[in-house]
Formats: C-alpha cells, structure tokens, sequence
C-alpha cells in the first residue's frame, strides 16, 4: 500500500517544493541516506529553494517529459548522426534516422503555433521511401506519446519537454525556449526510433511520414488493434491495484526509482544552479578587465602590465562563456531527461502487477461463482470459459512483467552510459577551461619577465 | 629610554642606508615564522595572533664609531583589550604589540631591545603628526580603519579575526615604510613610537603640532583661489583622483567577482553530498560516484584558501588607493603655501601703491582716508610723514617676508618633487609586482582546478 501511495504521490511532488525542505521530494518515510541530504545543504551555500519557479511548474499532464539531443552537438542532418550515435545494447546498425529542425511560427485567426520540421531517413523496407520530410506541431508530439502510451502500457516511453512553463508564459515563443524543445523533441524522436520495441510502432511511423492531411485523419480513428491489447492489459491492471504482494524485483525497482528520483532532482537543480552562479561571474568578469584599460590611461609606466593582464581577464572570460554554454548543451538537458523520465517512471512501476495477484483475483471469482447456485447454462459455460480467459490474462501479464522487466534494464543501462557521459563531459569542459586561463596567464607571465630581463633593472629576485 | 625633548626637528643619530629591497621583498621574505605562543587562540577576551616576523633592515652609524646594527621592526601581535575612553565610557579595542629587534652584524643573534603595545588610534596620531611636520613628503598611509570593498558579507566587522590579521600587517607595513623612507626615518617621534611606551602621547602633543595643522577651511580656500600653481602639482592632484576613482572601482568590482566566484565552487560542494548518497544505490556506478563527489568535495573546498590570497592582494592596492590622498594633501599644501605667497605679494604690492599715492599726492584709488580728507580736510604733512614712514617699514617687512615665503615655497616644490619623484618609482615597483603577484595566484588556481577536475573525469569515466 505504501508502495502505492508513494508511487501515486509522485507526479506531483516528483520536484522538491518551493520554500519547503527540498532535499527530500515525495513523502512517504525517508529512505536512509536521505534523511541526511536535508542537513547536509549547508543554508549559506545553496538555498535550492530561491526562486527556481521555472524549475517547479510542470503541466498537469505528467506524461510531458522534457527530451533532449541525443548528443552534446546537435547534429545538422541524419547523415551527419551516423558518425554520433552511440550505439547501445544493439550492435546492428541503425537504419532509421531522424532529424528536428526548422522550427517555424504559424499565425492562424485562431491560434500562434510552430512547427518543426522533421526529416527521416530509412532503408527500411516497411517504409515507402528513404527519405521524407514532414511538419509537426506539438500537439502532434503529444498524440504520438499518448498512442505510445496506451499500446505499451509497460515500456518506459521517453519523455517530452514540458508543454509550458508558467513563470515564462508570456515568452512561450523566445528563442531559447524554442531551442531548447527542439532539441528535446529531437532527443524524443531519436529514443523511439532506438527502442527495439517502440521503432515498430505503426503510429510512430506514420508521424514520421504522413503528410498533415493523412496525420489528422489518422487522428480520428479509434485505437489500433495493439492499442486495444493493450488497453485490455491496462484494464487488468488497473483492477489490480491496491495488490499487497509485489515480487521482490518491482519493489527493488520502485525503491530505486524513489531514491533515484530525488537525487536526479538534487542534480538538476544543482546543475542550474551552477549554471547560474556561473552566468552571474560571466556578468562580473565582463566588467572587470576594462577597468585596467581605464587606469592604463593614466599611469604611463604601467600602461602595458595592465593592458595585458586586460586582455587576459577578457580571455578568460571568453572561457567561461564557453564553460557555460557546454554545461547547457551537455550536462543540463540530460539531467533533466532523467528528472522527468523518473517521474515517469514511478506511475508506470504502480501499474505492474504480479502472477500471485492474477492468481488471487481467480481464485476470488472463482468463489463468487461456486457460491451462486443457480448456475444457468449460459453462466455454466461462463465459469468454464472464465478460467480460460484469467488463463490467457495470466500470460499475457506474464508476458507484460517480462517486457517492463527488460525495458527496464535496457533504461537502466541508458541512463548509467548518459550521466556517465553528461558528466564525463561536463569534467573535459572544466578542464578545458581552466587550461586555457592558466595558458592565458602563463604568457603573461612570461612576457613581464622578459620585458624584466631586456629591462635589465633591478627588480625583486 | 631616554627622555626626548620635544623637538621634532632634530634628527636621530641614525641614518639609514637604503632599504633592502622594497618593505614588501621583506615581507614576502619571513612570512610564516612563528613566534612562541602563536597560533593559539585563547577563548574569551584576549586573543592572540600568529607572528609574522617581517624583516626589514636599516643600518645605524655614529659619527664617530662605525658599527652595522640592524634593527628590525615588527607589529607581532594583536591582542583585545578593555578599557575606559576618555568619556569614561567601558570600550573594546585592539591593541597591537611593536617589537623592535637589534642584530649584531657579526653572529646574526636577534636581541629584543623594545617592545611596547599601541593601539590603533596612536597610529593615527603619529600619522598626523607626520603630515603637520613633513608636509612636502607623501607620508604613507594607514590600514583602512573600517572594512571596505568586502566581497564576503560576515567579514565587515572590525572585531573579526581576519580583519584584525590583515590590519595588523597593514600597520607593520606602514611603520616599515616609514622606516624606509629616507628622510621620515630620522624622525625622532617616530623613534620614540617604537621606544617610548608611556608618555609618547604627551610628548606628541607637546610637539603643539596641532597649532600648526593648517586648517582645513583655509586650504580649501586655497584651491579655489589660487591663481598660479605649479602645473605639475595641479597634473599630480588629477592623477591621484584618477588613480582613487579607478582603485575604488576596481576594489569594488573585484569584490563582486570574488562573491561570484566563491558562489561557483561552494555549489559544486553540492554535487559531493548527493554523489555520494546515490553511491549507495547504485551498484556498477557506485564506487565512481562516490570518489567523484569527494573531487567535487574538494574542489568547493579549495576556493577559500584562493580569495584568501586574493585578500592580500586587494589590500596592497588599497594602499595605493590611500595613498592617493596623501599625494592630494602635498598638493594642497603647495596650493596653500603659493595663495599665501599671492596674498603677500598682493598686499606688498598694494602698500607700495598707497606710498606712492601719499608721496605724489595723487589719489588714484579710493581709500578712505581719501574720503575723510575731502570730507574733513588735508591731514598735516606731519602726519602724511608718519604714515608714509609706516608703510615705508610695512613694505620692506612685506619685502622680506615675500622673498622668504618665495624661497620656502621654492625649497617646498624642489623636496616635494624629490619625494614624489620617489614615490613614483615606488608605486611602479609595487603595483607591477601586485600584477604579477595576481597573475601568480590565478595560475595556481587554474592548476588547482586541472587536477580536480581530472580527477572527477576519471571517477566519472570509470562509473
């Protein structure tokens, strides 16, 4: 039941409040290890809660997940992404490629809109052609994940980014904001297409193809014949839930997922959080070096030493601009993949069932029916036909469990490689930094005490 | 000690040779020795600091017997005290401990010949005291009474420890420059600062130096009404406003980026704790997290010992900063001292033309007596005789007095410049080094960071 609570709780308070102890999101007893993370955030170092409102408000729809570029560069075409891909568990080749770009601003009487454009290129043979291009809103990108969704209630399904943010509605169009979805909706196209389940989908590839007219009719059929297995599997679920007894693994999974998801949030906004205090020392140094430039025109003697080590606050300068914007391209939008994806996660993790709960459910209908004694013929041949049908059922949650089992590895493995890259990156950006600011001020260096030694005077040994 | 007699012109038998390097070498020089009963700190009022010896080596001479002995001056602690001010008012105060040490040339013994306590205010007084008497030197400054330009919002208070560290290096750095200087060095004030703990005040006092303190409404009539100042002295206040205006900027912005800068690495800390909490879940990344958020552990860590040193940095341009205003003040006393000459000259030259008038008998300006005699009749040739005798003195006196004031003020501009000139080289030498000296910490910084942040990259990778 605990598990249940937790795991309901958790999109909404799957990100720390505002004003509240951050540390420790969800409710629910604190897992040890997190109890710890609330005092452990001195006050004078990092106030998490300070106005990271952005970071807060998420859409109602918990299903919107932030996507992001597959790789640190955004890469211009699919062709060019052959050279980029990071291969996973599967060692065949890729053979669906999938750019986002373009995006465009549609004024209509009614509405403001933008479009993306999206261009696949595939030998697959199920798809008519190897190359198309096609435009999608995202509303489009909202349809697909809820087709998704309801098809395979047990794979993880890679989130979308948000559908707004409050604090910036009115910028709903500036230009980072729209950067900033396109390549997450880059990411989420990319994830699909990698998935050895998800790449089959039929809506998946009629999104990719489809030109608008034939998307919007497809809209309005009803469900698909995997959507309707998939819905019966979800009924069962669902019916299922408030069940005592979960298999060892699923709660392992559901504990993970919970720690998981604070210390992913913890990242996230210590990741923004550096990425801000760092924007504000851009900002300062900015101003610092011309000031020597304004005290070289008075002092005659001093006028290059200060000129120089200008020009080597300017340098530096420059190198944590790039700093920066490695750290926004590299480390923060994975990072916030991760956010939203355990969000995700611990919703879909509810939904898993067991066979000793399918068993149990049976074994009730079963007594309801023995205890009805007018058993008429018809409902004869139900009660022989029910334990068929729970038979079937059986499996097919059998077959589901499996199928979330291995997604769930699979994702696992995903989000070890990424953070361990996002990372990785974000050490070889530092690095990089601070080699080019020494190297700045080491040819400073040099050059005054060589300007000492043709001075030849006597200066401090 | 012996007592001195309150003549503040007469020189000291010593007289100093040129300093060792400048007094900062010195203090690069000894930093980190430590006296016996340093480093500890005591809980409750007292608290003592640890010595930094700064040496600083000036030789002394008799006229008749020549033998080298050093003397190295040293403010090696500080220490709060309570006491009552002179409003009988309990107060807290901090009091420093100047030792004056003498080294026999031949086996390098240090021998303690005075150490006595003075505090703050003291300093103050031998610093006026200076100006009064020297005013065509540009007397070093003093530490900043009050902290300024701070970047770390806990560090404004003046009772906090590394305020008090910073300003007692300060104030030994202001008596070694003193020390240093050729011609305040003999100042016998300033020995008897060193040597003669009670009394010092009295005998400052006695000085009546304050009498002869111009005043501050009279220079700044000066400034305004002067009409012929020395360009360079008008050239040298501009600079010395430039160099306080672009000083104070650049103290200010500084602070700015070093608040910035401390925000950048102390969030990094962050990281540490949550690695090592996630460590706990996770088994293949665990031990890589763990060790990576030690990485980031340290790398928080270490931007505290970086502004440290960046600390001592911006106090060696706030010297230059305070400075300034000693240069403005040499500038104001040769404004005074050439307003004063224009008024003699002035009055010299318009007693000249009275004379002139009575002797000719022609009034071309108006004077009252003129006025009176219309309205009251010619005064006797008698009394024209005595007045015109009387203007007679008046104008050779005037005369004098002109050529005297017009040979101080040329002796006063020719020592000035000697002095500024000094000062100058000085302040190239000191500045540069601070340069380069900032330049040094930043590469030592940049190296830190190198070594952190391979380290990370290398947990990170191995996860």
């Amino acid at each position: 039941m605990e598990g249940e609570r937790r795991a309901s709780q958790a999109p909404s308070s799957g990100l720390p409040a505002g004003g509240a102890n951050g540390e420790s999101p969800g409710g629910g007893a604190p897992f040890p290890g997190s109890s710890g993370s609330s005092a452990l955030l001195q006050a004078e170092v990092l106030d998490l809660d300070e106005d990271e409102d952005d970071l807060e408000v998420f859409s109602k729809d918990a299903s919107l997940m932030d996507m992001n570029s597959f790789s640190p560069m955004m890469p211009t075409s699919p062709l060019s992404m052959i050279n980029q891909i990071k291969f996973e568990d599967e060692p065949d080749l890729k053979d669906l490629f999938i750019t986002v770009d373009e995006p465009e601003s549609h004024v209509t009487t009614i509405e403001t809109f933008i479009t993306y454009r999206i261009i696949t290129k595939t030998s697959r043979g199920e798809f008519d052609s190897s190359e198309f291009e096609v435009r999608r809103r995202y509303q489009d990108f909202l349809w697909l994940k809820g087709k998704l969704e309801e098809a395979h209630p047990t794979l993880i399904i890679p989130p979308l980014p948000e559908k707004f943010i409050v604090k910036g509605m009115v910028e709903r169009f500036n230009d980072d904001f729209i950067e900033t979805r396109r390549k997450a909706l880059h990411k989420f196209l990319n994830r699909i297409a990698d998935h050895p389940t998800l790449t089959f989908n039929e809506d998946f590839k009629i999104f990719l193809t489809a030109q608008a007219w034939e998307l919007s009719s497809h809209k309005k059929q009803g469900p698909g014949l995997l959507s309707r297995m998939g819905q019966t599997v979800r009924a069962v679920a669902s019916s299922m839930r408030g069940v005592k007894n979960r298999p060892e693994e699923f709660m392992e999974m559901n504990n993970f997922i919970e720690l998981f998801s604070q210390k992913i949030n913890l990242i996230d906004k210590i990741s923004q959080r550096i990425y801000k205090e760092e924007r504000e020392y851009f900002d300062e140094m900015k101003e610092y070096g011309p000031i020597h430039i304004l005290w070289s025109a008075s002092e005659e003697d001093l006028v290059d030493t200060l000129k120089d080590v200008a020009s080597c606050i300017d340098r530096c300068c420059k190198a944590t601009e790039k700093r920066m914007s490695g750290l926004s391209e590299a480390l923060l939008p994975v990072v916030h993949e991760y956010v939203l994806y355990s969000e995700m996660l611990m919703p879909i993790l509810s939904v898993c069932f067991n066979v000793k709960g399918v068993m149990k459910r049976r074994d009730q209908i079963q007594a309801e029916l023995d205890s009805k004694v007018e058993v008429l013929t018809y409902k004869k041949a139900d009660t022989d036909l029910l334990p068929e049908e729970i038979g079937k059922l059986e499996d097919k949650v059998e077959c589901a469990n499996n199928a979330l089992k291995a997604d769930w590895e699979r994702w696992k493995q995903n989000m070890q490689n990424d953070i361990k890259l996002a990372f990785t990156d974000m050490a070889e950006e530092n690095i990089h930094y601070y080699e080019q600011c020494l190297a700045t001020w080491e040819s400073f260096l040099t050059s005054q005490t060589n300007l000492h030694l043709e001075e030849a005077s006597e200066d401090k040994p | 000690m012996e007592q001195a007699p309150p003549d503040p012109e007469r020189q000291l038998q010593p007289a100093p040779l040129e300093p060792l390097g400048s007094p900062d070498a010195g203090l690069g020089a000894a930093v980190g020795k430590e006296a016996e009963g340093a480093g500890e700190e005591s809980s409750g009022v007292d608290t003592v600091f640890v010595v930094v010896v700064v040496l600083f080596t000036f030789v002394q001479m008799t006229h008749n017997n020549f033998w080298l002995k050093k003397i190295e001056i040293s403010v090696s602690e500080a220490e709060k005290r309570t006491g009552r001010n002179a409003m009988n008012m309990q107060e807290t105060y901090t009091a420093y401990l100047i030792e004056t040490r003498s080294v026999e040339h031949t086996d390098g013994q240090s021998v303690l010949t005075d150490s006595l306590w003075r505090r703050y205010s003291e300093f103050e007084l031998l610093r006026s005291y200076l100006l009064v008497y020297y005013p065509h030197i540009v007397v070093p400054p003093l530490p900043e009474k009050r902290a300024e330009f701070v970047w770390h919002k806990l560090s404004a208070d003046n009772m906090d420890p590394d305020f008090v560290e910073r300003r007692r290096i300060g104030l030994e750095n202001f008596l070694l420059r003193i020390a240093s200087h050729p011609i305040l060095c003999r100042d016998k004030i300033f020995y008897l600062f060193l040597t003669q703990e009670g009394n010092w005040k009295e005998t400052v006092n006695e000085t009546g130096f304050q009498l002869k303190a111009d005043s501050r409404l009279k220079a700044l009539n000066a400034t305004f009404r002067v009409k012929n100042p020395d360009k360079r002295f008008t050239d040298l206040k501009h600079y010395s406003d430039e160099l306080q205006s672009v000083i104070s900027h650049l103290l200010r912005v500084r602070a700015r980026v070093a608040d910035r800068l401390y925000g950048v690495y102390k969030v990094h800390g962050n990281y540490g704790r949550v690695f090592s909490e996630w460590s706990a879940i996770e088994k293949e990344m665990g031990d890589g997290l763990q060790s990576a958020g030690h990485h980031m552990d340290v790398y928080a860590s270490s931007i505290d010992d970086i502004l440290e040193d960046e600390e001592h940095y911006a106090d060696q341009l706030k010297e230059y900063l305070f400075y300034a205003e000693a240069l403005r003040a040499v500038c104001r006393k040769h404004e005074l001292m050439q307003y004063d000459l224009e008024m003699a000259a002035q009055d010299l030259a318009s007693k000249k033309q009275q004379c002139e008038e009575l002797v000719t008998g022609t009034v071309r300006t108006f004077s009252l007596k003129g006025m009176t005699t219309k309205l009251f009749g010619q005064e006797t040739p008698e009394q024209r005789e005595a007045r015109i005798k009387v203007l007679e003195e008046q104008i050779n006196e005037g005369e004098q007095q002109l050529k005297s004031k017009n040979l101080e003020g040329r002796e006063f501009v020719k020592n000035a410049w000697a002095d500024i000139e000094r000062f100058k080289e000085q302040k190239n030498r000191d500045l540069k080094e601070a340069l380069i000296s900032y330049a040094v910490m930043q590469i030592s910084m940049c190296k830190k960071g190198i070594q952190v942040w391979t380290n990370a990259k290398e947990c990170f990778s191995k996860m």
